[in-house]
């Protein structure tokens, strides 16, 4: 007994709508990458891949395994805690290769200014000077040595 | 009992389903980083920035960064007495080349290092349509490349304007707290480079961070912390003209 006429085509109209969803399920099953929603909406292997990306800054750990010398330099004077890569710039291909890659030699008269150049932004108790008065352009390191700056010795006479 | 087609029909859904899962397999495991026992943030003592821009030169090189874009950038505030609520504000260049001398030394001068707040409740991750930014489980928020469509929603959605499209990729990109590096113990690349210690990288989850300690001794502001975002990256010294 039929419940009303034709309704042989609702059962075919399901049939359609559910090989559509079956098809839908399948086809996000192949599509949507596995980790997707492993830790939220989102594909979990997208940390990993970030996390993939090499360094440039090596890290002062990486370089005072081999410079101890610089670090014994440093370790009493005003830039003790200042990171070598600060000034040296990124190290880790030096890092990898230290025989033919060499960091490049820094020139002081640029690079001091960059932190000491006088500025009224810059908090009041950091050491600054305004180089054109402080060296009339005369590099920093013809009188500082820049992993210890304090001018100590009497040898460097009227340096300051 | 035999199934009809139309049983059959019903049933494959569910098959398709549990097959899923049987192809997603179990989670790989990180043999020296485990991401739920961390929790970062980042700490900037604003009493220590000196503007010199090593920070902002730093992510540059680290990350690839093209140049006019910035993952992280250095203002400089001018506020007069007459008018704190209207601070003057530049960042020539990001702050990557410093800072000419100031036009006027009278009022307040100071530095702001900004960069992504890594928000516990970040706008910016829950108007992704499409799944490709989001909070990491230890706490950074980060962008999946392969996903993003360069809708540009989340750049409207950061309320501290942190985030911009790539020219390259037309993908969005912003601060990954240098991603790579923390899983593997390193430091950030501005917190490396920054010669005075103002920017500290901080796990939170780390009962023996030094952080915990300076949260408790200072008085620690966060940027806009009106807008509800759980910001992560701590300011010392701001000061209320800081938008």
């Amino acid at each position: 007994m039929k419940a009303f006429k034709d309704s042989g085509h609702l059962f075919r109209l399901a049939a359609v709508f559910a090989v559509g969803i079956l098809l839908f399920v399948v086809m996000r099953s192949f599509l949507v990458p596995k980790s997707f929603g492993q830790y939220g909406h989102y594909r979990g292997d997208a940390m990993s891949d970030i996390a993939a990306r090499p360094v440039s800054f090596a890290g002062h750990e990486t370089c005072e395994t081999c410079h101890t010398d610089v670090l014994d330099k440093k370790k009493d004077g005003k830039h003790a805690h200042v990171n070598c890569e600060a000034c040296h710039g990124p190290q880790a291909k030096h890092v990898e290769d230290p025989g033919s890659v060499q960091p490049p030699k820094l020139d002081t008269a640029v690079l001091c200014a960059r932190c000491h150049e006088a500025n009224a932004a810059k908090p009041k108790n950091f050491p600054q000077v305004a180089s054109a008065d402080h060296s009339s352009g005369m590099p920093c390191d013809s009188c500082h040595q820049p992993h210890s700056p304090a001018i100590v010795s009497p040898a460097s006479g009227d340096a300051k | 009992m035999s199934i009809s087609r139309r049983h059959m029909l019903l049933l494959l859904p569910a098959a398709a389903v549990s097959w899923k899962h049987v192809l997603a397999g179990t989670p790989e495991s990180s043999p020296n980083y485990t991401m739920s026992q961390h929790w970062w943030g980042m700490l900037i003592d604003l009493t220590k920035c000196i503007g010199c821009g090593n920070c902002v030169r730093a992510c540059q090189s680290e990350n690839d960064v093209p140049d006019g874009y910035f993952r992280t950038w250095v203002e400089r505030y001018h506020v007069s007495d007459y008018d704190i609520e209207n601070p003057h504000v530049d960042s020539p260049d990001g702050g990557k080349k410093g800072f000419p001398p100031a036009k006027d030394d009278s009022g307040k001068n100071f530095f702001v290092p900004k960069l992504c707040n890594h928000c516990a409740e970040s706008p910016c991750t829950q108007v992704c349509p499409v799944g490709a930014t989001f909070i990491s489980p230890d706490g950074v928020v980060l962008i999946d490349k392969k996903y993003c469509l360069g809708c540009r929603y989340c750049v409207q959605a950061c309320p501290y304007g942190c985030r911009f499209i790539n020219p390259k990729t037309a993908t969005a990109e912003k601060c990954t707290l240098c991603y790579h590096r923390i899983t593997q113990g390193l430091t950030t690349a501005c917190c490396e480079s920054c010669p005075t210690g103002a920017r500290q990288l901080a796990d939170l989850k780390n009962p023996n961070d030094p952080i915990h300690e300076f949260l408790k001794t200072h008085s620690v502001q966060v940027l806009k912390p009106y807008m509800a975002t759980h910001s992560k990256v701590f300011y010392n010294g701001l000061d209320g003209s800081v938008r």
